[in-house]
This record gives C-alpha cells, structure tokens and sequence, in this order.
C-alpha cells in the first residue's frame, strides 16, 4: 500500500463493518449482528475465551455464521463485570457472561431479536425495568474516549478494522503534507504531557530529540512495562487497539528522524505480546512499517523487547539498559536520552498512552485536543480503578474531572456502605489522598500539589477498613523488593524506611520513630539517583501528612483504628451474646478459645494469632476486634 | 579550549567546557568527597557522597557526573549537602561490617576518613537487617586476595577495573536491591573463576572489602626460625612508591632505605629483582633471535607478568605457544638464588626460605605454579606485596625515613639500568631491544632511549630497521588492551614479531600490590607517570643501562649457565603452560 | 530472581541444547541481544541453571558473571526449575486489600515453602506475583494458566486437591 487512495479504500470498506458498532445505527452491515466479546486479560481470565468458541458452536449449529460476525474485541473497561459481550446493533451490553448463558443468547437475542433483561449490565436497566442506553449509564456518561476510543470496539488482530477508525492516515498526513517542524509544534501545540507519570511535555522530548543532535541513528521506544501495582490501562490499549501504537511510534520517528523503534513490553502481558506481534507483522505487509512508507523516503520499523519483571524499567534510563542488555540500573542524568539513550544514541521514550493521543491529535489538531483538561494538563487521562470501589475497570475521563466524579458517579462509590478513606494515585511513587480533596480537579499539577501524582494512572480506593501506615508499609516493600540496588538512598534507604514502618506497625515505634521517618523520607527525594528512589517515600509522606493520627494511635496507644494490624488487635468475646456453641473453640488454629458447652468462651491472647477465624464463625456476633 | 563560567559557593570559577561539577570545584582548589567514582573507569553516580546543590535543579545532583553549563550556580556546602551526606554515610555504615579496629584498611580507609571529617557520632543510627551478616564467611579461595563482602558498600569500583580495563568481569553486581552483592557468578569462589589475580580490585576497593593474602607472619616466622637462610628480593617497582606508605611523596624512589629497612629486619641476603631482569633479557633476547631466526613461533609475547600469563592462559589458550618460555624475574631470581647461589654458598637449598617482595597480588599465585622449582623446592616461598613490606617495617618498629641509604647484597643484587625500568610500561621491551639491537648489529648504540615504547597509553607500537631486518614491536598494559591487541593478531591484522605485555595498566608501578592511592589523589593525579619517572630517573643515572653488560650476568654465565638457552638455563630459568578455562 | 543455585540435577537433552544454540546464532548479531536468548533459553529448559549461562557466556564472548548478573536482577528469570504446578499468587495493591496476603499464607502452610519455593516432589512451586490485571477479580491466584478468582483461604486446600 502506497497511496492515501489505497488506505481510503480499506476504510470505505471497512467503515460500514466498524460504523455498525454504534449505539445509533448510522451505518448498515452484510451482517444482522455483531456479538463483541472482550478477549482482555480480565475478561479471559474468567473464560470469555470459552465463551468465544461456545457461541461459534452454537451460530454453526444454527446456521447463523453468515449473519452474525463474532468479534474478539480488547478491553471495555468494566472489568469487574467480566466476560463481557456486546451485541450491536443497540449496545446491548452483556456482563457477567457464561458458556450456559449462551444458548439462550442465540435462541433468544440473535434468533429472535429480543434483549435478555437479566443479563444485561444491570445499570442499563432502571427500576421501572426500562433500558437506559449504554452510554448513559454512570460509568459511561462522563468518560471521554480518545486513548481507549477504539479499545473493545474493533478486532485488534485485523489491521483493516483499524483502517476502518480512520487508522494510519495520520501517519498518512504527516508524511505526506507535514514537514518535522510542523508535527513537533502540532504536538507541542497539543499540550500533550507525558501519560507515564511525570508529566513532560511530549512535543518538547521531540524537539529535543530532534534537534540535540543533528542526523545519525536515532531511536523512537514505546515504554509498556507498566508495572504500577494496580494500573493496567497500557495493556487494556496494546490488547485492544495495538496498531495505534505502531502509527504513533512512526510519525514519533519521522519527527525526530529515527528508523528504528522498539517498544518495551511487560512478559506478564502475553496478550498484549501476541497482539502486538500480530501488529506489527500486518503493518509490514501493508507497508505501514518498513521501507518507504507511503512511498515516501521514510523508513521505520519496530521491534519488541520483554521486560523480565523489574519495575524500575519503567524508569527511562533503566529501560534502555535493559534493552540494551543489561541490569536495568538507571543511568545518571544528563545526559538525557534526547541526547545519549539508547545504544547512547538520541532517543525518545514515550508510554502507550501517550502514543494513543497522537494520531488523533494529529488528524484532528492541537486546538481540539488543547480544549479538553485544565490550564496545563490537556486531554484526557486513562484511570484504572480498582480496591474497594463498585465499578472495577478502566476509565477515561477529560484532565480535571474530580475524584468525586470517578469514584461517586464513575466507580459507583464504595461497596458495602463503607466509608471512603483515602484514593491511592501515582502508585508506589504516588501517595494517597483524603476525603478532604474529594473535589480538587485531577490534573498533574494539582497532584502533585496535594503530595500524589499522575503516575501512569492506577487509582486505588481505599475504605474505614484499611490502615494506612499498612498501605505505606506495603508501598515501601514493593519498593525495597524493586529498588534496582545501585545508589545508596534508595538501596538501604527504603530498607530502613520499611523497617521503621514494619516497627509500628507491630507496636513498637516511637514518637522518636516518626521523625526519623519523616527526615529519612525527604533525604532519600532529595539524594536518589533516579525517578523511584526520589519518589519512593511519598507514599510514607503523604499518609503522614493526612493520616498522622493513625501513626500516633499505632505509636502512642498501640493501636490500629482500621482493625489492620495483627500485632496491635486483640479478639474479645461478649460474655453477654457468647452462647458457648463452641464453634468458634473449634475453629481456632491456635487452640486460643476455651470454653466449655453452653458457657461463655474465652479468648487467651497469648496464644491468639489473630486471624479473624473466631469472628468469621461466630453466629452470635459475640466476638469483636479491638 | 572553551571555557565554561559557573559559580561554586559563590565565587567565579572558569573550567573546560564538558568538565563536571567535581572537576570544576577543584580546579577552584574545593574538595568533594566521592566514594563510587574513578574517572574514565566508573562513573555511575552511584554512592551520592558527592551530592550538591546545584540553583534551580529539583534534587541534589552528584557532581561527580553532572557536567557544568554556562552560569552554573552550584553549593558544595550548605546545611542541607553536609546533612545529606551525613544520612549517605549512616546509612551505609548501617549495612557495614564495623569491625574498624581489626581491619587491614584501618587508617587508610576511604569510608572511615568521610566518618571522621563528617563527625558521624551515630554510627548505629539506622541500624537494621544487613545484606551480608558481620560473621558471613569470607571468600578465601584465591591464591593471592579475599573477600569480605560485610565490608562491601557497592561502590562497584572493582567490578568496574575487573570488567571495563581489564577485560575480565570475573566480580560484579548480583541480585537485586537491598540484596545486592559483588560476588561471582553462582556464588563462586574467586578461585574457581578465571580471576586472573591481577589485584586492581584490591587497588581500588575504597574499604577493607577486598585486600591481599597477608604472608607477613610466615616470613617473620622464617626469620625467627635459625635453621633458616632467608633471602629477599625487590622488584623493580616497590621502590617507587614503598614511600607513600611512610607518607612520601608520588615518585619518591626509596631504593636505599628499603634495602636498609629489609637489612635491619634481618634477611639474611636482600638481593633485587633488577638483577634477574638483567638475566631475563639475555634469555628473552636470545629466544627472540632464535625465533626470529629459525622461524618459530611469532610474535614473541613476554612472561614477566604473572597476571598476564594466567589471562593468556584462560583467555587466549590458542597463543600460550607465543608466550616467551622465560620464567618470570620473581622466579628467575629464586631459581638461581637455589641453584648457583646455594651451591656456591653451600647451603642447602632445602633451608632457604626465599621471600619476593613484588608490587604484585598475581606473584603469590605465580609462587604456586608447576614447574617453577628449578632445584626441587619451590624457586620463591613467600610472595609478598609492597604493602605487606610497609607493615612488616612497621611492625618492626622502623623509622623508614630516617633511613641511611644501603646497598643490595652482591652478587645477586647488581643491576643495570635496562633492568629498573621493568617497573614500567614499556620498560621490558626497550630494554630488550637495547640488547637485541646491538647484538643483532653488533654496534654500540647511539641512544639507549627508545621513547617510542614509553608512556601511559594502553597500547603503543612501534618498528626498527635492525641489521636489515623490519622489527614490529607492540606493547601493552591492562588486560583490556592486551585483549584488544591480540584479537588484532588473531585476526592478521596486525603481524607484530616481539610484544610486550603486562596485566596492569601502566605496568608494574601500578600493579595491584602497590600503595592504595585513594580516589581522591587517583581522579586528579597521573600517579602512574610519576611513578614511572621514579625509574625512568634511575635508569638514565645509571652507568651501565644495557643487561648485557651487566658484570654479575657475564659471571653467571661464565660460571654456571655457558650461555644464554644453554640446557642448563631451560632448566632453571624456562618454564611451561598450561590452558585454563574461561569461568 | 532467586539466591540460590540450583540443587536439581541438570538434565538438559542435546535436542534442547541444539534449540539454545539456533536461537544464539539467530539473535547474536542484535544489539542487546542477551535478554531475548535469555528468555528462550528459559522458554526451553524452563530455567537458568550454570550449564545453560555457561552455553550462552560462551557463544557470546561475554563474561558469565555478567549473565548471572542479568538473571538476578530480573524477578522473571529462575535459577530453579518450576513446579509441575506453579502457583502465583497476585499481591498487588487491589488484591492485597481484597487479602490476598491471607491467600498466600495459606498456601506457604499447606504446601510447606516460602516464596520461590518447589516441593520436594517437584509438584507445586509458589510464588507471589504483581498486578496480573484481573483486578476485577481480586484476590486472584493462577496454577500454570488457571485463574482463580475472589478467593478465601478456605477454598485453597479444594483448589489444591485439584491438581493432587
């Protein structure tokens, strides 16, 4: 393919099939149905792959496969209600799917045409027994889509659906009507931040890269070592939309002049690997990759390296020493990467979600994208939402939004009646935010100024129950356990910090303990050689700073509030509700409880181990932690 | 040069364009401490000792790496940089073996001096789990060194000299975080590598982590032993730099006192090392022409460094052929102080006790080699290193520098000055070539100095027209050069007929048994040139600069060997390879 | 990443050796190569004992130490054979506080090992694991490529008399 008419035809082509998966049915298909099943990681985890091949069964047996198209789609976001299937036209919106729904979906949806009520998402269903459009339910209404836009509406192994999105033709424009300069000030005009986690300006890494040094081997990298505990929106758009990424890394490196791109992938993603593997092999049929793009003289082609599971590969430096073979250890900063990175050649390193901005950003102009977010944080930003919140998944809403508004309208608010604590943001590097900043509008800098960040977008909401000297003491071992080793701070640094935590957490600490935290915190920001050791302990600051009284309750009273602690509880029996069943005597795996038959039981705390059995057995609610 | 305006503390400094922070606050006569960094051979920024404040920058920055720029405004010493150093040092002492007082580095330990100029008063401040334990077992397993990794902080300057100058990497980072350990690979014992005993490591390690196999007790128990004859040699390169042991300056040749001091210590005989360089000459010369003559196998590479040697061995087992058949000087030296010495002086060889006092970890594996015991007993004993000797002068309560100057004992101790420069880069082959030179053409040369062959660089070349005859000749010092030059042979593109080689950059006078020079003399001094010059000095003050002219080598073939490669002289002074494994 | 070597006898085939080798002469001449054939070469002995290192130090000229380096610093690499049942057990942020840690502590009683650990019939090895992104189903373990969902640690002895 060389031409814009040739890409024009694919998409004419294809628009109908794509255009067909609209809640309004602008366009008409050869097909009477199209069933979308998530193949994301969530969703085949609990077995939409099953699911897949049950329906292709049953279509066969009845004749059907010329009217309904089955498509594996990526990732649509709701994770928690997974396998997820929906059925255009209408959106109809399946979830919580299984192999034995399927019969009747066929007899009764696809043959019949009539929606199934009870398994649709139950949103989509009000009191009156109404449907509500998909869109308008809660956890769609206030998302905007621009990175995900395709992610769970296209098949990501078929690059012609892609086209069909208007794919590559922005790769198209840049190379046949934009000089280097022209799509740099397009990217800077954008606003587009970095959506890695620190938030630099992409046009400006561009020009850098472009103009530091002068020609030569340059190298365009796509980090998607995503490896924030809880953050999974890089593999949700490399699984459903990963040609999008490839499109974005080549006008990357018609920019910047660079032929070669590689992008970095977790091997934890094996989806994510296949699909993009799949990709790119399509792409370089087409012409998309490789020699003379477009006719043009632009040549580019990428490659993927697995990560090996080191979470500070997603850490630049680190990321290009590992690429280029080593020890992921950071390197020292200047010389940035713009100038000396890979194979100290000058190179641009941006995340998925960064690149999936760019094609739209480039088709559609910096002006539309400038127009979403706040002053300085344009666009929309990708969260992943997860802990104790309804709506499990992923989200994309404009910059600025308020935690209120993902979390309470979103995320469908905390489950159980129980009461928000705190949303953890900016994973390990980030910190966690009270109640009290519930409205603060979510941009970079508002973050930073409320002692989170962006990070890559994980967004963990936590409740009463959890104890946030606990959360920080669990951030600090995953950053001891991640700590590359190299530079003192962050090598016995985070060591001691864990240490010092693990001390309270067990009743031993002192206020004396605090200080020394609090000081070694703001010495190892200050003193680590790369971006995890200086961001390491704000998850320890931030809960000092919000959640002081928590640390003096374990430090002064030797107390946990949130019931966390094991060292620091004690199981008791209500004398007055025991009604001596003995069930509880029983369960112990201590042999803590005595008691005889029909007499109130006793807990001997010496021997207690704290593990809640007692409690979890005890139909009386007699037992109580304290 | 371009210069490049920055302000360090508020006062106008002016350095090269592309120099760092480190660099520029010394030019301003401003010290910063640094733990991890050698220039050009680890520069990780690593340790962050050397962290400042740099206007407008978001953290500290290490100075050691961060290059200067155009109205630069960078603090060495606010509160903020000293306290932060402060927490650096307490932490690591936190994961350090704090045995100071029982330490070999005691005194001269680049982490202990930061404690003291930066008042560490807590020393247990952080105190918590270890990565490894204070009782953790130590590596003993090589010949010449071991490893304390409870002492380590993970500067990485030894695996950096191990891997990046000498080509070898048998020591580096394992594991991960917390759990980082500068060990071999599977754990194993340095021995089991192919360590090369070269000791650069023992050379750079700011601690007392990685340091010598101490043999001073058992040289001051043959000394206590009547039975016992002990005679000690020098090689060429301790007395260029013993002195800083005793707080002389880089390049202060102490050849007198020493030989005082070993006097005063009670060797029976203190012969030089010099001499069987002298003798080495006449045989590498003679294998040389002989080679060159009877189409053997070339080039020539010398065997003068055991370091070398045991990389060939391991490394290039395909060119062990190349290698000069010559014992070592060390071992030259032994053999004849066992053979000839002992039969003229009627002593059983069996009761000499023969102690080697080199700038060398290697020559304690060397010791230990087959075929190296020309009359039966092994040529040298006791392989000590120019550190070891500082101790046992100390030991013995010397006033080194109050010293009158002595002579070595003849005839073993008679020296020219071809033989001194041994020390150096260079130095083997120049005066080799002083040797082979005139006896190819039988003239007298004009100049003794073939300055081609001198100096610093890691790998020099050169050729003479000698009687007709086009000699290409090489040298090369650190093992990474030595690999580089050789894989050019290997591969044809280079057809040299003699090459020099020695493991250690710079040669001997850099070797791994000399004076440790702390990072913060070694990144601003060329102590190696200075060192150098200390022989080079000697050798042109020197009546007699040719081996061959040496009296005591004329008399010791007229009496003992007939001839250079006689038979007899295979047998005492030639020896064997072996191939080696790469591990 | 693991801290000790191996105690399982190597027992590589030639056939599995000749495989190493095809992917060595593949990829030797990419810059950076030594990851990928890191990879495969686990991908085929299912780990990374000496015998495997030594093959790779060679044909690449670099030094073993500098491999050993590499595989102990990434968690994905394993010095140890795996279990016929390899277990992981998600401790991220969302399972962690759905208990995943109670999940884990069960297991490491049951089974008797800790954290990288193989029984001594070579039938499970357990390990604990990052965010595998099926937070929707926290806490969430896998056995080889089966997923298990909103666990309790009462459900693990069930789970594991599976695969008995």
């Amino acid at each position: 393919m060389k031409t814009l008419a040739e890409l024009n035809a694919i998409r004419e082509e294809m628009e109908k099939t794509v255009g067909f998966r609209q809640e309004t049915n602008d366009f008409a298909d050869d097909y009477k149905y199209h069933v979308l099943v998530c193949g994301g990681t969530g969703c085949t985890s609990s077995g939409s792959i099953d699911i897949i091949n049950k329906l292709n069964a049953e279509l066969e047996a009845n004749n059907l496969t010329n009217d309904v198209k089955v498509v594996k789609t990526g990732c649509h976001g709701l994770c928690a209600l997974g396998p997820i299937m929906i059925i255009y036209p209408g959106a109809v919106f399946y979830s919580k799917m299984s192999v034995d729904k399927i019969d009747r979906v066929v007899s009764e949806h696809l043959i019949n045409g009539n929606i199934i009520k009870e398994f649709l998402y139950p949103e989509m269903v009000n009191e009156a027994g109404d449907i509500t459009p998909l869109s308008q339910t809660p956890f769609y209404k206030k998302q905007h889509r621009i990175a995900l836009r395709n992610c769970g509406k296209i098949n990501p192994e078929c690059i012609d659906e892609y086209i069909g999105t208007r794919g590559y033709e922005a790769l198209n424009k840049v190379l046949t009507t934009m000089s280097q300069d022209d799509v740099i000030k397009c990217i800077l005009d954008s606003g587009l931040r970095g959506r890695g986690g620190g938030g630099f300006p992409t046009g400006r890494k561009w020009q850098l890269a472009k103009d530091l040094v002068k020609g030569g081997q340059k190298y365009v990298c796509c980090n998607a070592d995503e490896g924030d505990p809880g953050a999974f929106m890089d593999r949700s758009v490399l699984e459903g939309d990963p040609h999008v990424v490839l499109e974005a890394m080549a006008i990357a490196g018609y920019a910047i002049g660079a032929s070669q791109g590689y992008i970095y992938v977790r091997a934890e993603y094996p989806i994510a690997v296949d699909r993009l593997n799949i990709a790119i092999s399509q792409a370089r049929e087409k012409g998309m990759l490789g020699e003379n793009i477009f006719g043009t003289d632009f040549s580019f082609d990428i490659d993927l390296r697995l990560g090996a599971g080191a979470f500070v590969c997603g850490e630049e430096t680190a990321l290009m020493t590992s690429i280029e073979g080593n020890r992921g250890e950071p390197r020292p900063r200047p010389p940035f990467p713009a100038e000396k990175g890979l194979f100290m050649k000058p190179t641009i390193l941006n995340n998925v979600e960064t690149y999936a901005n760019i094609p739209q950003i480039i088709l559609n102009g910096a002006e539309w994208f400038a127009s979403m977010g706040t002053e300085k944080s344009k666009g929309t930003k990708v969260f992943a939402l997860g802990g104790k919140i309804n709506n499990t998944g992923l989200v994309e809403v404009p910059m600025g939004t308020t935690l209120r508004e993902v979390i309470e309208d979103i995320g469908g608010g905390i489950p159980n009646g129980k009461k928000f604590k705190a949303a953890q943001t900016g994973g390990p590097s980030g910190g966690c935010i009270p109640a009290e900043h519930f409205d603060v509008p979510i941009d970079y800098d508002n973050l930073i100024a409320i002692g989170s960040m962006m990070g890559s977008g994980g967004l963990i909401v936590m409740d009463e129950d959890n104890c946030m000297v606990d959360i920080a003491k669990f951030f600090l071992e995953f950053t001891v356990d991640e700590s590359c080793g190299k530079c003192t701070p962050c090598r016995i640094g985070t060591k001691r910090l864990y240490e010092i935590l693990d001390k309270i957490t067990k009743g031993q600490g002192t206020l004396e303990d605090l200080d020394k935290l609090e000081e070694l915190c703001y010495y190892i920001k200050e003193n680590s050689l790369c971006g995890l050791g200086q961001t390491a302990p704000n998850p320890v600051l931030s809960t000092l700073r919000y959640f002081k009284d928590e640390y003096i309750a374990h430090v002064v009273d030797k107390k946990c509030p949130a019931g966390v602690c094991k060292s620091l509880l004690r199981y008791e029996i209500d004398p007055e509700k025991c009604r001596g069943c003995t069930m509880c005597a029983r369960q112990c795996p201590a042999g803590a409880i005595e008691g005889t038959v029909k007499n109130p039981h006793v807990i001997n705390s010496d021997k207690c181990v704290k593990c809640g059995a007692c409690m979890d057995t005890c139909k009386f609610g007699a037992i109580s932690k304290k | 040069m371009e210069m490049i305006n920055i302000k360090i503390n508020g006062a106008d400094v002016q350095a090269p364009k592309g120099s760092t922070i480190l660099e520029a606050a010394r030019l301003a006569n401003i010290d910063i401490p640094t733990l991890c960094f050698l220039k050009d051979i680890n520069e990780i920024g690593a340790c962050r000792i050397c962290v400042v404040e740099v206007k407008g920058a978001r953290s500290l920055v290490a100075s050691c790496v961060y290059p200067i720029f155009e109205g630069m405004e960078v603090y060495t010493n606010t509160p903020k940089v000293i306290n932060s150093r402060k927490k650096t040092l307490q932490l690591i002492l936190s994961n350090h073996n704090r045995k100071c007082l029982s330490c070999v580095r005691s005194g001269n330990c680049e982490l202990q001096k930061l404690c003291k100029d930066y008042k560490i008063d807590d020393d247990g401040l952080y105190d918590g789990s270890k990565t490894v334990e204070d009782n953790a077992e130590l590596d003993c397993s090589a010949a010449h060194m071991i490893r304390d990794n409870s002492k380590c902080i993970l500067c990485r300057r030894c695996a950096a000299i191990c891997a990046n100058v000498q080509g070898v990497g048998v020591i580096g980072a394992n594991e991960r975080g917390f759990n980082t350990v500068l060990t071999s690979a599977f754990d194993m014992g340095l021995g089991e590598t192919s360590c090369v005993s070269c000791g650069q490591c023992i050379a750079v390690c700011p601690t007392g982590a990685i340091y010598e196999k101490d043999f001073t007790d058992d040289v001051i128990a043959a000394l206590s032993d009547p039975e016992k004859y002990v005679v000690v040699q020098t090689a060429p390169a301790v007395r260029a730099a013993l002195g800083e042991e005793f707080g002389l300056p880089i390049g202060t040749n102490v050849q007198g006192k020493m030989v005082t001091a070993l006097k005063k210590i009670g060797f029976d005989k203190v012969f030089d090392t010099d001499f069987s360089a002298d003798l080495t000459i006449m045989e590498e010369a003679h294998e040389f022409l002989d080679r060159v003559q009877n189409g053997g196998k070339l080039p020539l590479i010398t065997s003068c460094s055991p370091g070398w040697i045991k990389f060939c061995e391991h490394y290039f087992p395909d060119m062990t052929e190349n290698l000069s058949s010559c014992k070592s000087p060390q071992q030259m030296l032994g053999a004849v102080i066992k053979t000839y010495y002992a039969e003229k002086m009627g002593i059983d060889p069996k009761n000499i006790v023969s102690v080697s006092v080199m700038p060398c970890t290697a020559k304690k594996f060397e010791v230990g080699r087959e075929d190296q015991s020309a009359a039966g007993v092994p040529d040298v004993d006791i392989a000590l290193t120019t550190r070891e000797l500082a101790r046992l002068i100390n030991r013995y309560g010397i006033e080194f520098n109050d010293l009158e100057d002595g002579e070595f004992d003849s005839p073993l101790g008679e020296s020219t000055g071809a033989a001194v420069i041994f020390g150096a880069t260079g130095g083997v082959m120049e005066a080799a070539l002083r040797t082979a030179v005139e006896t190819l053409t039988g003239e007298e040369l004009a100049s003794l100095d073939f300055t081609d062959v001198r100096g610093m660089q890691g790998i020099k070349e050169a050729s003479y027209d000698v009687a007709g005859l086009n000699v290409k000749v090489a040298v090369a010092s650190g093992l990474g050069n030595a690999r580089e030059l050789l894989n050019k042979v290997q591969s044809g593109e280079a057809d040299y007929h003699f090459i020099e080689i020695m493991a250690c950059p710079g040669g001997c006078i850099n070797g791994g048994g000399q004076p440790q020079v702390p990072a913060k003399v070694r990144n601003f001094t060329d102590y190696r040139e200075k060192r150098a010059k200390a022989l080079y000095d000697q050798d042109a003050a020197s009546v007699v600069r040719k081996s061959h002219e040496n009296e005591s080598i004329k008399k010791l073939y007229e009496e003992y060997f007939e001839k250079p490669g006689s038979e007899k002289a295979h047998h005492c002074l030639h020896t064997t390879y072996v191939k080696r494994t790469i591990n | 990443m693991s801290s000790t070597k191996c105690s399982v006898p190597f027992s590589g085939t030639p056939e599995q050796e000749a495989k190493l080798l095809e992917v060595i002469n593949s990829l030797r001449d990419e810059q950076g190569c030594l990851m990928p054939i890191l990879q495969k070469a686990q991908d085929i002995y299912g780990y990374l004992p000496i015998e495997v290192q030594t093959i790779i130090s060679n044909e690449l000229n670099i030094p073993l130490e500098k491999v050993y380096g590499v595989v102990t610093f990434y968690s994905q690499f394993s010095l140890n054979p795996k279990g016929k049942y390899n277990i992981s057990v998600c401790l991220g942020t969302a399972c962690y506080v759905k208990g995943s840690g109670d999940i884990f502590a069960k297991l490491q009683e049951i089974l008797g090992i800790d954290n990288g650990g193989c029984t001594a019939d070579g039938k499970f090895s357990l390990e604990a694991c990052r965010c595998i992104g099926a937070c929707g189903l926290a806490p969430v373990m896998t056995v080889n490529d089966e997923v298990y969902g909103r666990l309790t640690p009462d459900e693990i002895s069930g789970i594991l008399a599976k695969y008995e």
